[in-house]
């Protein structure tokens, strides 16, 4: 399997090391290269922006308030105005950063693992239960999951750990249809029947030999679902049902800021746009890795680009 | 075909009546609806009477017993926010938001189809790139923002349009409105249409009607692109519920009285009777939609009708 994969990665006779070639496909296409840079931006904003700028974010400074972007006169730190109690929008954009990407990645990361579970033991043991589970899915696409998420969040108190748990519900159909359709294919292959031949338990046969087989396809659509669990948690901020104050998302200051649009128009736009941005560069991404990983059409970023077409 | 559509709609039916079930039970948790709608001074005579009128002390079982007998009689209950039947609440608002949907789904299908059939003509060129990088950046775009940056800048700033509102057909009131709604599923669609349309521009049959001399007009419009709209009708039946996601957004900051700001506002006011109304009848469009897109599917690809 692991030699099958090198022999795939290595186009042409020379070998080069794995971590150049994919530098090179990533170099090739532009918009993507940009895209890898920001995103890894935003991942050390959220990783090193509240220790560096916690107390940053959280001091007034009441001579600044709405102090408008793009001037220096007050140092960099200002250098995208200051919110309506003399905040820096710099510091509170970073530090803002870190809960809206641990809120998406969480949310991801339950929907993959239960989805994923779900789905591979719906394809695997079928019959009744797997019915149950396809309904399932069913139910949660078939609705908005918007209004899904504002009647449990109404019931539970908008806490972290609830919106994770909403927001991982609501996307856990994708992983389950995904990973019940891989494992009904992969369960006809040679595979498995030798490793049951061999007398392994249907526990082992699922998550030893057919489970590392469907998680690639899994990993994949979680990235480009990273993006959308963004957005719809940022919606949820902004219906005042999701993270709430003190603590900030992006979502959550576009929400404060809109109160102040006709004097400060910058406490709704940046952090708007700061969710646009990382969406975007997640979607630029994936997508370059959909071509990326797909040997027939690899060439594409492999040929040197004369001219266009 | 009719066997299938027949399992179809058991199996819509069997979705909704879990939804219901479900929504009944949580909203019921959400809390105690008297203290929203009694002053804080109230004896307790008289929340025991407000609640004794609308059945509240009941068990909560026996609460759905009611209203699943009264669900058999097309009774979904009383508004307690409105004091009018909640069916009758939520019909109102259903066509303000079935308008919106429509002109939105129609304005996204078109332009997509525009945009993504001229992308997939000459993959690679500049306009090709150009509609991949904007077509991705509208289904990155928090439709929130959006709308909140356009009200900054055509309503506060140009002062070209009206900050929110209906004027039933006035058109400046529905440009707005309908834009942010359509950024996400356009931008979806133009993906796809871009995707089927490379294939099916590639295939044999493209290549046969070139040979025998059709124009390149009728090669794409009518050879092309009705091999190629299959898979976009599945992704526009799915943004079904994605646009009435947006319409909840959309509704709320605009202020349109439809069924996204009234399910908002009935969950905020613990109105249960209308949620469930309107989730009912919400999911029960949604089912009908999906269900219209199967035979819509089984017209234009005869493969399917002859199952």
């Amino acid at each position: 399997m692991g030699a099958e994969r090198n022999t795939a990665a290595v186009p042409t006779a020379a070998p080069r090391s794995g971590a150049r070639v994919v530098l090179g496909l990533l170099w090739s296409d532009k918009f993507a290269f940009v895209a890898a840079l920001f995103l890894i931006f935003v991942v050390s904003c959220a990783v090193f922006g509240p220790l560096l700028l916690g107390g940053t974010a959280t001091s007034m400074n009441l001579r600044l308030r709405n102090f408008p972007p793009f001037t220096l006169d007050h140092g960099w730190l200002f250098v995208l105005g200051a919110d309506s109690l003399g905040r820096s929008m710099l510091a509170r954009l970073m530090v803002a950063s870190q809960n809206t990407i641990a809120v998406a990645a969480a949310a991801v990361a339950f929907a993959m693992t239960v989805g994923g579970v779900l789905g591979l033991m719906a394809g695997f043991l079928g019959g009744w239960f797997g019915n149950i589970v396809m309904r399932l899915a069913d139910i949660i696409m078939s609705f908005p999951s918007l209004l899904i998420a504002v009647v449990v969040l109404y019931m539970f108190e908008p806490r972290v750990a609830n919106l994770v748990l909403v927001l991982g519900i609501t996307r856990m159909p994708i992983y389950m249809r995904t990973s019940r359709a891989e494992v009904l294919e992969i369960r006809e292959r040679p595979f498995v029947a030798a490793a049951r031949v061999m007398g392994a338990s249907s526990f082992r046969v699922v998550f030893r030999h057919v489970a590392p087989t469907v998680l690639p396809t899994l990993t994949t659509i979680a990235a480009l679902d990273f993006a959308f669990v963004m957005l719809a948690e940022s919606a949820l901020s902004f219906l005042g049902i999701g993270i709430q104050p003190p603590e900030i998302t992006w979502g959550l200051m576009v929400a404060q800021g809109r109160n102040y649009l006709n004097v400060a128009w910058w406490l709704a736009f940046f952090p708007g746009l700061a969710i646009m941005l990382t969406t975007l560069s997640l979607n630029l991404l994936s997508s370059w890795l959909r071509i990326a990983a797909d040997p027939t059409q690899r060439w594409r970023l492999e040929i040197p680009r004369g001219r266009d077409g | 075909m009719g066997t299938y559509l027949a399992r179809r709609a058991v199996h819509s039916f069997v979705s909704l009546a879990g939804l219901l079930i479900l929504v009944f039970f949580l909203a019921r948790l959400t809390g105690d609806p008297t203290n929203l709608y009694l002053p804080l001074d109230a004896t307790l005579e008289a929340r025991q009477e407000f609640a004794e009128r609308h059945g509240f002390n009941d068990p909560v079982i026996v609460q759905f017993g009611r209203f699943l007998s009264g669900l058999a009689e097309f009774d979904l209950g009383t508004s307690i926010r409105k004091h009018r039947p909640a069916a009758d609440v939520v019909l109102e608002a259903i066509p303000v938001t079935l308008g919106l949907a429509a002109v939105t789904m129609i304005v996204a299908l078109l332009g997509a189809i525009v945009v993504g059939s001229l992308a997939a003509y000459r993959p690679g060129r500049i306009f090709d790139r150009l509609a991949s990088v904007i077509s991705l950046a509208s289904a990155s775009a928090p439709d929130f923002w959006v709308a909140i940056t356009a009200i900054l800048l055509f309503a506060v700033t140009l002062g070209w349009l009206p900050t929110s509102g209906t004027g039933g057909f006035a058109i400046e009131y529905w440009i707005m409105p309908i834009g942010v709604l359509l950024i996400r599923p356009f931008g979806l669609m133009v993906q796809v249409v871009r995707g089927s349309m490379l294939t099916a521009l590639s295939s044999a049959y493209v290549k046969t009607a070139r040979a025998k001399g059709v124009t390149e007009r009728a090669v794409i419009f009518v050879h092309a692109l009705r091999n190629g709209m299959l898979p976009v009708i599945t992704v526009a039946s799915d943004q079904a519920a994605g646009i009435a996601n947006g319409a909840v957004i959309v509704e709320t900051i605009f202020g349109w009285p439809g069924v996204g700001k009234l399910m908002i506002d009935s969950i905020l006011y613990r109105d249960f009777a209308v949620i469930q109304a309107s989730i009912l009848i919400t999911a029960a469009v949604i089912f009908t939609i999906n269900i219209v897109v199967d035979i819509a599917y089984a017209v234009l690809d005869p493969r399917i009708r002859h199952h």
